[in-house]
């Protein structure tokens, strides 16, 4: 699905302040795979997210979906198949606009945006029946400002509006790292359910060892901008939770 | 009477002011004041077509296109060049002073005897009257078409390209090519008040542009603040204060000049108005949260 081969991310290139974010990744994603990366703070995690992305190019390497060489395409073109959740939660949606605005322009991620008016009454009740499955009633505040909203509640709907339109991959950069424990179980838990429901390609990037060890059915630890540790599904199985955090002390 | 009637009149010559530097300013969030030289462009245009006796229906498009370009170019220059988008408006700005006195051939064109859409419709005999039908017609018709282009997919994307940026390009939208879009629109409503005050005060300036930028603006933050204190939502209610915002700009500038001050003061005295209006919500509300 997703193949990385010689990434190499090197920021402020030949200036005092360069960094050496990614050194050399080869990284295959399978179909349907569910990976989870772990590592200590500029590890380079969030560069290589971003490079898959689109938002970030590498300074080489390639990057190939689905056979298709990307490591070129710029964000807005590679999001027919990639929808994001970002770290801070006012990233994945647009406070200023109602919820049922944000949500029209999810369902239409793929395609063209026209000169039509696409907010229907069946439109806005798909949406409402979307969001009762969250379980945090706010199916009846669909025309209420998505800046209005908790952080945790925003970040739920930004995992429901990735998948409104078609989608392969779904990229999360640490989507729970802003949120109370509560919130943050009811984000990870919707995560999972859409990543099985819509059988998607899905990285997740985490400090939190307890959902690496719960999530995914593939752990990679990063360290220095290289892969430094990669479990299959069978090595993660085995690993026990004690272990992982023995990789961090 | 006749002179806040001319205000008004005024004021709706200057709503698409107002509109297109609420599109820029609060919608797409970016500070343009290629306004100044776009609105004399509508002038100038306006003015040299119609005095070459072109038809007011090719005037119109020409004018909406021109200023859409200046608009596009400012655009350019800020996406692509990543050149801040106040510089780049300076920039376009400065460089369309003389793109206007080529168009215009001198600092002055008078309007006489040639068309105008002040006289496209006889609705009543009073050309004052007659005149603010014609305009009332010119403004709703904006205000619905803009209405309904916010409303559209399109304007979902216009209007989350000024809010997340990051958002919108993870939902496949180049902002880029968007924001040039926005201030080819801004600028093309601008030349189009351009084109209205050709006409209605009978003459194209190349100086008639200096400074419109902050009527533009001070139009535009009246009207935010009565949104802000109605709690407004509604996207077309929203441009409605707008439109009422410009003419209630020109009532005050009216007002000023009737009371006796200096009509050589009033770029200051316009300036002071929209540094009040600008500053009093914040002064009142420090007072609240002290
Ligand atoms: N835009 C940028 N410009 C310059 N340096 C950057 C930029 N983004 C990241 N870096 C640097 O690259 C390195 C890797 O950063 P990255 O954000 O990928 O780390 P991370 O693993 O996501 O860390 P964290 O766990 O803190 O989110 C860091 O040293 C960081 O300072
Ligand atoms: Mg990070």
């Amino acid at each position: 699905m997703i193949k990385i081969s010689e990434v190499y991310k090197t920021y402020n290139e030949g200036q005092v302040s360069e960094v050496k974010a990614l050194n050399g990744i080869n990284l295959n994603i399978a179909e349907g795979d569910y990976t989870v990366i772990v590592g200590s703070n500029g590890s380079g995690k969030s560069t290589l997210l971003n490079i898959i992305a689109g938002s970030v190019l590498p300074t080489s390497g390639t990057i190939m979906l689905d056979n298709e060489n990307i490591t070129k395409l710029p964000d807005h073109q590679r999001s027919k198949w990639l929808a994001r959740v970002f770290q801070n939660p006012l990233s994945g949606t647009a406070s200023g606009l109602s919820i049922i605005d944000n949500f029209r322009l999810a369902a239409i991620r793929t395609q063209p945006k026209g000169l039509k008016i696409g907010i229907s009454d069946h439109f806005a009740q798909q949406v409402k029946d979307k969001i009762a499955t969250l379980g945090l009633g706010l199916e009846d505040k669909i025309n209420q400002q998505m800046g209005t909203l908790s952080g945790g509640q925003r970040q739920a709907l930004t995992l429901l509006m990735s998948v409104m339109d078609s989608c392969k991959v779904i990229l999360l950069d640490e989507p729970t790292a802003a949120l109370d424990p509560r919130s943050a179980n009811i984000v990870m838990q919707t995560a999972d359910k859409i990543v099985k429901e819509f059988n998607l390609t899905a990285i997740l990037i985490t400090h939190n060892l307890k959902d690496a060890y719960t999530y995914g059915n593939r752990l990679i630890q990063m360290g220095e901008g290289q892969l430094m540790r990669d479990l299959n599904t069978a090595e993660k199985e085995k690993l026990q939770q004690n272990q992982l955090f023995e990789w961090f002390s | 009477m006749d002179f806040y009637l001319t205000a008004l009149l005024q004021g709706l010559c200057l709503s698409a002011i107002a509109l297109g530097v609420y599109l820029s300013m609060k919608i797409f969030n970016i500070p343009d004041i290629t306004t100044d030289g776009s609105y004399t462009l509508g002038g100038v245009v306006t003015a040299t077509m119609l005095t070459h006796q072109q038809s007011l229906w090719l005037t119109i498009p020409a004018v909406l296109v021109i200023g859409g370009i200046a608009g596009a170019v400012t655009g350019l220059i800020h996406t692509k060049l990543k050149i801040n988008a106040l510089l780049a408006g300076i920039l376009v700005m400065t460089a369309l002073y003389s793109v206007n006195l080529k168009i215009l051939g001198r600092s002055n064109v008078p309007l006489l005897n040639t068309a105008s859409i002040f006289n496209w419709l006889n609705i009543t005999a009073d050309p004052n009257q007659n005149s603010l039908v014609i305009l009332l017609i010119v403004v709703i018709l904006l205000v619905a078409v803009i209405g309904y282009l916010l409303k559209t997919d399109f304007g979902i994307a216009m209007r989350a390209t000024g809010d997340s940026e990051q958002m919108i390009r993870a939902m496949g939208v180049n902002t880029d090519r968007m924001k040039i879009t926005g201030l080819a629109l801004a600028n093309g409503l601008t030349a189009l008040s351009g084109f209205m005050m050709t006409q209605f005060q009978g003459f194209a300036d190349i100086n008639m542009g200096i400074g419109i930028v902050i009527t533009g603006l001070g139009s535009v933050i009246i009207a935010e603040t009565l949104i802000n204190w109605l709690r407004i939502t509604s996207v077309v209610w929203s441009l409605i204060l707008v439109v009422g915002g410009a003419i209630v700009f020109q009532m005050v500038l009216a007002v000023t000049l009737s009371i006796g001050v200096d009509a050589n003061l009033l770029k200051l005295v316009t300036a002071v108005f929209v540094l009040l209006i600008v500053s009093l919500p914040r002064l009142s509300f420090r007072r609240q949260h002290d």
